[in-house]
């Protein structure tokens, strides 16, 4: 049987990644999702390891979801968010790296609102150092939940349509999923506000800018919307969030013109009624429920390829 | 007598165009004769054989900070002086965003009594405006009275264009120079890597090279409006080349300067220190990825921006090269990219980066000197400088040519070490400096 | 090069497993519902199966059969750098009250089997478990003894005992490469 080992002792990001890498993640991800039904919901896989969680953004969803793929692998995992450590002190994080290390900690899942966060931590510490989530550049744990529900759905990866409509400028998650879309040979189209549509979109292949929201959803097999965050009104973004709603939402008539069977998603927590309406996200289509499920057989695919030795 | 004499060297003295092989003999602190075969008897002073050598006027930067007074954690003027000296400048003009900043004669006074002990002379430059608020102007006059060369908002710009107005007027009538700091706040905004591919891929905010090209057409308006001259710092986009240029020709009293760090590297070491593939690395001991130490302001722009720069430098729209000296702490810059304060130092790798230019063919070395040398001494008024014709100081920079050698952050001078050119191997090196006849650096 | 003795083929195997399947059903002939078949990935499961045909062909009896991926139950990752590809475990029935016959190819230093043991008490609380092996190499480690075992084949730690099996590697046979002085 051809030996397939996980090579990287970080996960900071979908660059970097192979095919086979990814392909390994979503493989093992997909044996975990047993464990989360069954009636001892536990695994003794990383007894003794212990994971912490340092988030410098707040986060219930990613943040949770890494605590149950942690506890259900039996390692101990420690919450450590920026309002109750010395951060706001004004400690640097390499400070706060060097008293992790005094801790000992196998792995590290790091949220920093800057790009690049977890790499400086990762370059300083013998951890193995997971990105969840920094700045606008990555997020890879949630375009892997990603992928592993659309395979799920679709059956496939390949030759598959994305619409991805929303903030792109800001969002980590379409900057992720842009990534590994190229990568696995998946077409994909944008729509955004010219405002919050980098000039540069041709540094993702296989990215086709569309102007309308519409001519992204046209024979979409996944339509992909991605959160607005409600402060980027102050920055002069968007006039309002009825325009943007109007705009660009997704609501069942836009829908229209994706796919019969495509699937819809959101990475959460969704503004509901501005980029999505509710008939859309608690529709039939929706898989987002199934985002959330996969998230934690996912992250635990994660910590337990990355769980090995620290170096 | 205080006498000294450099034998066997090649004097590059651009101004009277002269490029040979001579002995120059130096006396009382200025160049006395330049001739061959001249001696010297040993009981009335040195004789140093620099065969090999180039004999140059002595390099002005004239753009450094040197953080004291208020942040003398980051480097002292006399630090910074030792840096130039090790670096072959014989004179290096500092910002006024000291703390506190230069913008009375007081702190200028205090700027000039603490360059008395350095190795080098230190010009201070004053600020625009008193506190570089940006809204009243500063007492210029008294400032130059106290020795300010020129004056400058550098690290940010005067945004209120009526200001701006007075302020050259105002400088002009003192015969002093407004180095412009050029780059539009709006604009700029949030910013922390130029806007483009690198920016666009890892999801950095972006700086525009417009936030800098709205705001040299402006100055250069303003300079064509009241037939005075500006100097733009910094020059970093082939937009703002461009602009310069077309100014030039028009008859626009514009002068620029560009930095080591925009004529060699581009945005792709945000992402990787080390892309650059036809550069020899000794030593790759920094985080090559995201590393702040490719943070600065304006950022590192585009391959065609560099080629843009580097061709204007050889054509002379851009006259001087500027270190931007920017010292800041080890332990300020290993923080994240995004709060990491912007600026590198220049002082200690500019020569040997400026002699690869010479190497690549860019600039002959006579150009070169007018760069380092001529061109700052111009601009800066600086009398005796620039030059040497017998009578002028004695200020020189004598460079080995052949010497290879590698950077080493670890083995400066400055007390900071945020350079992005740790580990390159180059080629030529400073072998004296001398500043008013006398040794103030030997390698 | 090495030696490589043949200990049993394909119908040494299938007689084996032939007389393995006799003797639970004989041991267990008054609770003969309760038993469940549950194989270790990867041969542990071929043999699993096999067995599943014999109880049906002997007894006309089904035997549900569930598969034990132990990746997440060995005591060992924390010393391995990376971790083995992970598979899935599918044991769709309850094993409170039931008699599980717990399937491997080879018995060696019982570690493979204290991890399974860990593992499917995670599914319930079988009323016993009975270990199956088609070989007994020898030199456990820990205290474990099988119930049902194939062919005992005396070896030294240096020795391989290879099983290959038609469903995998497309032939059945058990071999011994002698350990010699390292290899």
């Amino acid at each position: 049987m051809e030996k397939k080992i996980f090579a990287h002792k970080d996960l900071l990001g979908i660059e970097g990644l192979s095919v086979a890498d990814l392909e390994l993640i979503l493989d093992t991800a997909v044996s975990f999702k047993e464990i989360s039904q069954r009636s001892i919901k536990k695994v003794p896989t990383l007894r003794g390891k212990t994971i912490i969680n340092l988030f410098y953004e707040p986060s219930t969803r990613t943040r949770t979801s890494f605590e149950i793929a942690a506890k259900r692998l039996s390692a101990d995992a420690i919450n450590i968010s920026a309002a109750t450590s010395s951060v706001k002190k004004g400690e640097t994080l390499a400070d706060t790296v060097r008293n992790l290390q005094a801790m000992a900690p196998d792995i590290i899942v790091v949220r920093h609102a800057c790009v690049g966060a977890p790499h400086l931590i990762a370059s300083r510490i013998g951890a193995r150092v997971v990105n969840a989530g920094d700045g606008a550049n990555e997020h890879p744990s949630q375009c892997l939940l990603d992928l592993l529900t659309i395979r799920e759905h679709k059956g496939r990866l390949a030759d598959l349509r994305v619409a991805i409509i929303g903030d792109l400028a800001h969002s980590r998650v379409a900057r992720s999923n842009m990534r590994a879309f190229a990568m696995l040979g998946i077409r994909t189209r944008v729509c955004a506000p010219p405002t919050m549509l980098p000039r540069e979109m041709g540094v993702f292949p296989g990215v086709e800018v569309c102007r309308t929201p519409e001519e992204a959803l046209r024979e979409a097999d996944v339509v992909m919307m991605l959160r607005i965050q409600l402060e980027r009104q102050d920055d002069v973004l968007f006039p309002s969030l009825n325009e943007y709603a109007r705009r660009y939402g997704l609501n069942r008539q836009r829908l229209a013109l994706a796919r019969d069977d495509a699937i819809v998603m959101h990475p959460g927590p969704m503004n509901r009624g501005v980029e999505i309406t509710s008939e859309v996200a608690d529709g039939s289509r929706s898989v987002i429920m199934d985002q959330v499920e996969n998230g934690v057989a996912v992250r635990m695919a994660i910590l337990y390829l990355l769980g090995g030795q620290a170096e | 007598m205080n006498r000294m004499l450099l034998k066997g060297g090649r004097v590059i003295d651009p101004l009277n165009s002269r490029d040979e092989v001579l002995d120059l003999l130096l006396a009382d602190g200025k160049v006395a004769e330049l001739g061959p075969a001249l001696q010297l008897d040993p009981a009335a002073g040195r004789t140093i054989d620099v065969a090999g050598c180039w004999v140059t006027p002595g390099w002005i930067d004239m753009h450094t900070h040197l953080r004291e007074p208020g942040q003398e954690y980051k480097e002292t003027i006399l630090s910074g002086a030792e840096a130039a000296a090790a670096g072959g400048f014989t004179g290096i003009a500092c910002m006024a965003n000291t703390k506190p900043v230069n913008d009375s004669a007081a702190v200028t006074g205090f700027i000039v009594e603490q360059a008395s002990r350095a190795p080098v002379n230190v010009y201070p430059i004053g600020a625009v405006t008193v506190g570089l608020q940006g809204r009243r102007l500063a007492p210029m006059g008294e400032m130059a009275a106290a020795g300010a060369v020129a004056f400058s908002e550098d690290g940010r710009t005067v945004a209120d264009t009526a200001l701006y107005r007075r302020a050259l007027e105002y400088a002009g009538s003192l015969d002093r120079i407004i180095i412009c700091h050029c780059q539009d706040n709006y604009l700029f905004g949030q910013g922390v890597v130029h806007e483009g591919e690198i920016a666009a891929a890892f999801g950095f905010a972006g700086i525009p090279s417009l936030a800098e090209e709205v705001d040299i057409a402006r100055c250069l308006l303003l300079a064509e409006y009241l037939e005075l001259p500006v100097h733009i710092a910094h020059v970093s986009t082939r937009g703002a080349v461009a602009l310069i240029a077309a100014a030039r020709e028009r008859g626009v009293r514009v002068s620029a300067e560009v930095t080591p760090h925009h004529l060699f590297l581009d945005h792709r070491a945000v992402v990787d220190l080390y892309y650059r593939e036809d550069v020899e690395y000794a030593r790759r001991s920094q985080l090559a990825r995201f590393n702040t130490n490719s943070k600065m302001s304006p950022p590192l722009r585009e391959p065609a921006d560099v080629a843009a720069l580097r061709a204007a430098l050889a054509a002379g729209v851009i006259e001087v090269v500027a270190s931007d000296h920017a010292p800041h702490e080890q332990t300020e810059k290993e923080v994240e990219y995004q709060y990491a304060p912007f600026g590198v130092i220049g002082l200690e790798t500019t020569l040997p980066l400026m002699l690869r230019l010479v190497g690549e063919g860019l600039l002959t070395p006579a150009a070169l000197v007018e760069r380092m040398s001529v061109a700052p001494a111009r601009l800066l008024s600086l009398r005796g400088k620039g030059s040497l014709a017998p009578g002028m100081d004695a200020d020189l920079t004598v460079i080995d040519p052949e010497v290879d050698w590698v950077i080493e952050a670890a083995a400066f001078r400055s007390k900071s070490r945020n350079t992005p050119f740790d580990g390159w191997r180059v080629k030529g090196r400073t072998r004296l400096t001398i500043v008013g006849g006398r040794v103030v650096f030997a390698a | 090069m090495t030696a490589e003795t043949m200990i049993m083929d394909e119908r040494g195997i299938q007689m084996v497993l032939a007389r393995m399947a006799y003797e639970i059903l004989e041991r267990h002939r008054h609770h003969e519902k309760d038993l469940v078949l549950v194989g270790i990935r990867t041969r542990g499961v071929f043999l699993a199966q096999r067995l599943q045909r014999e109880f049906q062909r002997l007894a006309g009896l089904e035997v549900p059969l569930g598969v034990l991926d132990i990746t997440l139950y060995r005591d060992d990752l924390s010393q391995a750098t990376h971790h083995p590809v992970l598979e899935k475990t599918e044991i769709p029935f309850s094993l409170d009250g039931k008699v599980v016959i717990l399937v491997d190819d080879v018995l060696y230093t019982g570690r493979t089997v204290r991890a399974a043991m860990d593992g499917l008490m995670d599914f319930g609380r079988p009323k016993a478990i009975r270990l199956l092996v088609l070989i007994d190499r020898g030199h456990r480690e820990l205290p474990i003894m099988p119930d049902y075992v194939g062919r005992h084949v005396p070896s030294t730690p240096a020795d391989k005992v290879k099983v290959r099996l038609r469903e995998g590697d497309g032939y059945d046979a058990v071999t011994v490469v002698a350990g010699g002085r390292g290899e």
